[in-house]
């Protein structure tokens, strides 16, 4: 028999799931951001209609929705490695804090970025 | 009467709940509760236990979801609107009942060489090792684990790859790899090196949120990266 959420409800599997979810969806993401950038080797002209439609509010909410990934993910990336490469010492539960602070940088990056553009 | 509304695991892996009424008590446990049902309503339940005092690890099982010592556990912090499932521990067979099968649990720690090497004899002097020294400090750090396969049970990697060693069975490694009087030191290291072993770990941290000695197995597995990166570098793995 396997776990459920019951088991999995804590904060670090949920480090984890943000962890992975942002990974695989900045990996979807990035091949777009390519073939955006590969728009400009075609002509100023097609390039300059892309970013226009950037424009659209609604693309506006998706980019801070990406600011708040990539924050997610290299926050929780430095946490990744602190983990793994610096041994841990004697108070167990510093890697909380660490959580805290991953969340913490993420949400301040994506506030940052939506005041830029709002 | 204020009574309790216990589902428990019958059967063996294809098994179903079975729903108990058992009378409330103050400071009562998830194990007094389930002694109590074997005792007075279903003599044929099956389950297991020792020491009754958090000592011997062996009454683990899958309260409300969640892998716990039943002796440890009251009942009122972990009961939900008067009601409990207990289920046997997750990732490892159902016997029958309560009781898991243990021993693919212990039968990694085995190949984890979870066994100290002796290199002296009784005819030696005393080892003298320094309590300061950052090698004891890690080991010491690891070293209190009673074997009750919580950590075991509450790891999705054990779920996702069943050759995984496991929490346990890596943090007992660190303990003896951190051991100077140990002989075999370079040996468990290839035996926990790989994707069984300790690079499979994901960093869910469910061992360590789990452990009811509140060992973080986790920083043991990622002393075995390290050292396993180090062997790895200099040509000894």
């Amino acid at each position: 028999m396997r776990n459920d959420l019951r088991s999995r409800n804590h904060r670090c599997f949920w480090a984890f799931l943000v962890h992975r979810v942002s990974g695989v969806a900045l990996s979807v993401f990035l091949p777009l951001h390519f073939w955006v950038l590969g728009q400009a080797l075609e002509g100023a002209g097609r390039l300059e209609s892309f970013l226009r439609w950037t424009d659209h509010p609604l693309v506006k909410l998706s980019e801070i929705g990406l600011v708040l990934l990539l924050a997610a993910h290299l926050s929780g990336g430095l946490r990744l490695l602190l983990l793994e490469f610096r041994p841990w010492p004697a108070a167990p539960r510093w890697q909380q804090g660490a959580l805290a602070l991953t969340a913490g940088v993420s949400a301040a990056f994506g506030l940052l970025f939506a005041l830029n553009v709002l | 009467m204020d009574l309790l509304r216990v589902k428990i695991w019958r059967g063996g892996e294809s098994g179903g709940f079975a729903t108990y009424d058992v009378p409330r008590q103050g400071d009562q446990t998830v194990l007094d509760v389930v002694t109590y049902i074997q005792r007075q309503l279903e003599p044929s339940l099956a389950y297991r236990f020792a020491c009754r005092v958090g000592m011997c690890g062996s009454c683990a099982m899958t309260v409300n979801g969640v892998a716990r010592w039943t002796c440890r556990t009251h009942v009122a912090k972990v009961e939900i609107d008067g009601g409990l499932e207990i289920a046997p521990l997750r990732n490892l067979p159902v016997i029958k009942d309560l009781v898991a099968d243990m021993r693919e649990f212990f039968g990694k720690w085995k190949k984890a060489r979870g066994h100290f090497v002796a290199t002296a004899t009784r005819r030696d002097e005393f080892a003298r090792i320094s309590p300061e020294t950052p090698q004891r400090k890690a080991a010491d750090a690891a070293i209190e684990c009673i074997g009750c396969g919580v950590c075991y049970a509450s790891c999705d990697t054990v779920s996702w790859n069943p050759e995984y060693l496991g929490p346990a069975a890596l943090n007992r490694a660190w303990t003896l790899f951190n051991d100077v009087r140990d002989g075999a030191r370079a040996e468990r290291l290839q035996d926990v090196a790989g994707d069984a072993g300790c690079q499979g770990c994901h960093t869910h941290l469910s061992c360590g949120e789990r452990c009811p000695k509140r060992l973080q197995p986790t920083a043991a597995i990622a002393g075995l990266k390290r050292a396993t990166a180090l062997a790895a570098m200099r040509g000894k793995l």
